[in-house]
């Protein structure tokens, strides 16, 4: 027999090349750290209770729960039931979108050319849009499920009338965020371009996804206490658990 | 209620259509909702008739409803996150679903969703899971219409008419008040036939309608009327 031993134990992390899509279930208690490697990068991310898919991540629920427009540490990403799918226990980039949505078979031939995989291979232009359409159906999830999603290392700012500017700069080299998971989360990720970058080529970026198991949630959890809406938030969780359900 | 002093001027436009030659008006009482479909070409006004009323509203492709309202495509598309005169409602497939052909406000809401009794837990308290909310609106609107075919996986992130969400500059979100008032409306022209959905937002936990829920009206003019 093989021996895989050091292949998966208690933590494991691999490499998403840019323009590819992923997904995993993972259950409360994981920590997961995503990398940005060369700077530049987008991580497309949904998220869906794995035991009732319809309870699902809910952006507009999260940003006004927590009177935000931008993710960073200390927040909270909300479903639709109140409950917290994932904590923000660590960013060094401060400001991730999750209303801008993603790129499109249109937008991306659009802006750089459609790349066909028949020529190019794995070097084709894939779009945020069709990855999470792929990984969804591996769940019986469709069009109706999905949700405006998150948009880790990229930054949409508002200016005082509205405008929406994508800010190139963002995301630095070595930048990551940790997202602690409170409830078992089935999660949907794609590294395809963020549906403002303009950059002049596609940009393929790689991102460095690690998986471990979290420290416990302590009383004075920096997430937790943030707002008093997550601590709430975290009750809503807690009830959750009591009746006995997975999470 | 106070106006809020927005620095930004707001554009604002009037409609010509008169009332009396509508072919639908109907009053929404707090709390309730509506759902109709609208044909390519129909206009419907939704009007604020005391003043800083939230109609959380959503649409759908009659021909698809999976095909429906995106708040992410349409702000990221109009490259602003403020609904206005002008504004093209898209669909999650990116077509147009209306447009805002007139809007005595100027501005609107898309980011901050419809309440719904689980997150008043969060906002305000666990033991305000009891009070009504948009959501249930909604629930109940596609549960008593069950041919439609649509269920909880179809409500999506709506349009909050009249409410004033600001965003700012460092990224935070502010409920402020008001910009709309007593008579104010806003006029959508269907650019294909399009199920809407109404709720009149029944909160009483927010300052954003004076802890007051009041009726809206929605008015219907046919294509050919000018």
């Amino acid at each position: 027999m093989a021996d895989n031993s050091s292949l998966i134990r208690d933590s494991y992390q691999t490499v998403i090349e840019g323009g590819k899509h992923w997904s995993l279930n993972v259950s409360a208690g994981t920590l997961l750290r995503l990398t940005d490697i060369e700077g530049g990068a987008n991580v497309g991310m949904l998220f869906y209770n794995p035991h009732n898919p319809l309870e699902r991540y809910n952006a507009p629920d999260t940003l006004k729960c927590q009177h935000t427009f931008k993710l960073t540490k200390g927040h909270c990403l909300y479903s639709d039931m109140g409950r917290i799918f994932c904590s923000l226990v660590e960013d060094s980039n401060g400001w991730h979108d999750t209303v801008c949505g993603n790129s499109t078979k249109k937008s991306v031939a659009a802006r750089w050319g459609e790349k066909s995989y028949q020529v190019h291979r794995n070097g084709w232009t894939q779009n945020g849009h069709d990855a999470f359409l792929v990984e969804a159906a591996k769940y019986g999830l469709g069009r109706r499920d999905l949700a405006a999603n998150v948009n880790w290392f990229s930054k949409a700012a508002v200016a005082e009338d509205g405008a929406l500017s994508f800010d190139a700069g963002n995301a630095k080299p070595g930048s990551f965020v940790e997202l602690r998971f409170e409830m078992d989360t089935l999660v949907l990720l794609h590294t395809c371009p963020h549906p403002l970058n303009t950059a002049k080529e596609y940009p393929r970026k790689p991102v460095k996804v690690a998986l471990s198991k979290a420290a416990e949630v302590i009383a004075d959890d920096f997430c937790m206490n943030s707002r008093p809406e997550n601590l709430r938030g975290f009750a809503n969780t807690d009830l959750y658990k009591l009746c006995g359900c997975k999470a | 209620m106070h106006r809020t002093n927005t620095q930004h001027t707001l554009t604002t436009r009037r409609s010509s259509l008169l009332p009396g030659e509508a072919v639908f008006r109907y009053v929404i009482p707090a709390g309730e909702y509506w759902i109709d479909t609208l044909r390519s070409g129909q206009r419907l006004r939704i009007v604020d008739v005391e003043g800083n009323q939230a109609a959380d509203t959503l649409f759908f492709n009659a021909a698809d409803v999976a095909d429906r309202y995106s708040a992410v495509d349409t702000i990221r598309e109009q490259g602003n996150v403020y609904l206005s005169y002008g504004s093209k409602l898209l669909s999650t497939a990116g077509n147009v679903l209306a447009e805002i052909v007139a809007d005595t406000v100027g501005r609107h809401d898309t980011l901050g969703g419809a309440c719904a009794s689980e997150s008043n837990t969060v906002r305000y308290d666990l033991e305000k899971r009891t009070m009504h909310s948009c959501r249930d609106s909604y629930l109940l609107a596609l549960a008593q219409h069950e041919a439609l075919g649509m269920s909880k996986r179809d409500l999506t992130h709506n349009i909050n008419f009249f409410m004033n969400v600001p965003v700012t500059p460092d990224g935070g979100l502010t409920f402020a008040d008001g910009v709309s008032g007593p008579g104010q409306y806003v006029e959508m022209l269907a650019a294909m036939d399009i199920i809407v959905l109404i709720s009149n937002c029944p909160q009483l936990n927010n300052p954003c309608n004076a802890y007051n829920p009041t009726p809206l009206e929605v008015i219907i003019w046919d294509a050919d009327v000018q």
